[in-house]
């Protein structure tokens, strides 16, 4: 049973990858699971200098879900690649930075920062987190602004490849992924979290300090789906699917609707093992489909 | 030191409430871990699939080779739907969690607990080998019947002070000061309890002797420092993970005044 897939220059021993913000720095997992079983690990969403993020309460519960509006809090790139950086098994798994940046010059400075790590095997381009306020423009929405971003990174990436991640809340998130694979991106993976919001009847205050915050979990996952069909049947470039996976069939049915791969986010919260389980559960489905390989069920959905 | 951590299934061996329903003891199949007081654990029970979507901190109230026994108040859904576990249900916990209270056991300790703040505080008590040392004062707004305090009264010697009002912590506030102020300088003190009973204490502490240690509770969503929804502002502008670098903090590493 082959579960390696490639996804553009990058191979992945399985198609599993963890989606930043949910899997820390990697590190918080040694106790839960083998870091060098998983396909990939996406780190916390990186910026220039270390965040605080948001006051105040930033995550609550929902049905089948939870809000988060964390606000990026992070250690900033300095520290990631000082001190985190050398503790991860990065000859054996692939690990992708996720970045953050305020201008588009901040994108390209992280871009060339890390594009300097040999130990960094890919960034993830974070135009779509719904948890920052930046005077207004959320490039995630803006398929000029985004490209402009893509362009900055792709100038500084070096040989690096170049994931762009995308926001569930764009006008036109085909025409944005199209737009982005002209603008060189290597591949795209989507979605991020949904804005969303919830409110308590008793305080008459919304439950997150923030007022909006993304939504993620298996209440996300018919929406990403779809959204993953949209992008699939309009680039040529690799995508990766998020969205409330929780179990091996969940990853299966991404490949089946054409992602090359996926990332499991929030699984992660609820159960720490959730990564590890859903590798080692992949090849009892696999039998089960009546398939040698990933490659050969990937975009076979039949309409 | 840094206990390793496991994420295991354990089975709910029982589940009383105290009285009326608002207070409950559960009762789970212990998984054999070492802790520290302080230290707690994430419960989500297995039939909870998707949802309830996130999982549950609570202190680990006391532990030994049979059982693991949390005390804990139904503030919500998912306490509420805690409490109507049964027996022989399965629930996933992963811990023990982080840091403890650092406890001296020759040096005299003052508990100071608010309410719920009671449940840390419960092993310290029945585990202590020198109980004539402890102290307890306890804060609390509802019947005093509702927690454990009979059977810990038989072991050291506790002060009850109930509040009828979010106003009146006057009262609980000049019960700790003039326990404070007679208290031995080499006490250590522990508390836990709402913040704005957390923010007194610390008050009245603050000025005279060695810091208060405090255990803090913030939401949660993961319990290993990797969601950031517990995190904390610190002296000095640094931020904490309440479930990696707490629950239990000295006063004196806290921003009192804009924890969150």
């Amino acid at each position: 049973m082959e579960l390696g897939v490639k996804v553009g220059s990058l191979f992945l021993k399985n198609p599993v990858i963890t989606a930043s913000g949910t899997f820390g720095y990697g590190v918080e997992f040694k106790d839960f699971g083998e870091l060098e079983k998983l396909g990939a690990i996406v780190v916390k969403g990186l910026s220039l200098l270390p965040r605080e993020g948001n006051k105040g309460v930033r995550i609550t519960e929902t049905p089948c879900g939870m809000l988060n509006s964390i606000g990026l809090e992070n250690i900033g790139s300095q520290a990631f690649i000082e001190q985190i950086l050398p503790l991860l098994p990065w000859e054996k798994t692939p690990v992708i930075v996720n970045l953050y940046g305020e201008t588009f010059e901040e994108f390209g400075e992280l871009a060339s920062i890390f594009a300097r790590e040999e130990a960094i095997a890919a960034l993830e381009i974070n135009i779509s987190c719904p948890n920052v306020k930046q005077g207004g423009l959320l490039f995630g929405q803006d398929v000029g602004a985004a490209c402009r971003v893509c362009e900055e990174v792709k100038r500084s990436a070096g040989d690096k490849m170049v994931i762009l991640k995308l926001t569930p809340a764009s006008p036109d998130i085909r025409a944005l992924a199209r737009a982005l694979q002209d603008a060189g991106a290597d591949a795209l993976s989507l979605i991020n979290t949904i804005p969303a919001m919830a409110v308590d009847i008793y305080t008459r205050r919304p439950r997150l300090s923030n007022i909006i915050g993304g939504l993620s979990g298996p209440a996300i996952k018919p929406i990403a789906q779809k959204l993953v069909y949209d992008v699939v049947s309009c680039v040529d470039i690799p995508v990766i699917g998020i969205g409330g996976i929780m179990s091996p069939e969940d990853v299966f049915e991404y490949i089946l609707i054409g992602a090359h791969a996926v990332e499991v986010g929030s699984a992660n919260l609820i159960r720490p093992t959730s990564a590890f389980d859903i590798v080692e559960g992949l090849e009892e489905v696999a039998l089960k489909l009546g398939i040698d390989s990933i490659e050969e069920y990937r975009g076979t959905l039949s309409t | 030191m840094k206990n390793l951590v496991e994420y295991t299934t354990v089975e709910v061996k029982a589940i009383e409430s105290t009285d009326n329903e608002r207070f409950f003891w559960l009762v789970l199949s212990s998984p054999g871990w070492e802790w520290v007081p302080g230290q707690f654990v994430m419960v989500r029970p297995q039939a909870w699939e998707f949802d309830p979507f996130l999982p549950r901190p609570f202190s680990i109230a006391n532990m030994d080779e049979e059982e693991l026994r949390i005390f804990f108040q139904v503030v919500g859904r998912g306490t509420r739907r805690l409490s109507c576990l049964s027996p022989g249900e399965k629930v996933n916990i992963w811990g023990p969690l982080g840091r403890g209270f650092l406890i001296d056991y020759e040096r005299p300790l003052l508990l100071i607990a608010g309410g719920i703040g009671l449940a840390p505080f419960i092993g310290i008590i029945k585990n202590h080998p020198r109980p004539e040392n402890v102290e307890l004062i306890f804060g609390h707004r509802r019947d005093i019947k509702h927690y454990p305090i009979s059977e810990i009264s038989r072991r050291i010697l506790v002060w009850c002070v109930q509040d009828k009002s979010h106003k009146d912590l006057e009262r609980l506030r000049k019960a700790v000061r003039v326990k404070i102020e007679g208290y031995s300088p080499e006490g250590q003190i522990f508390a836990c309890g709402p913040l704005p009973f957390l923010r007194m204490i610390h008050e009245i502490c603050s000025d005279q002797r060695a810091p208060v240690q405090v255990s803090l509770e913030r939401p949660m969503a993961c319990g290993i420092g990797v969601c950031m929804g517990c995190s904390i502002r610190g002296e000095g502008g640094r931020t904490y993970h309440v479930c990696t670098q707490g629950p239990v903090f000295f006063c004196n590493e806290l921003d009192m005044d804009n924890l969150v």
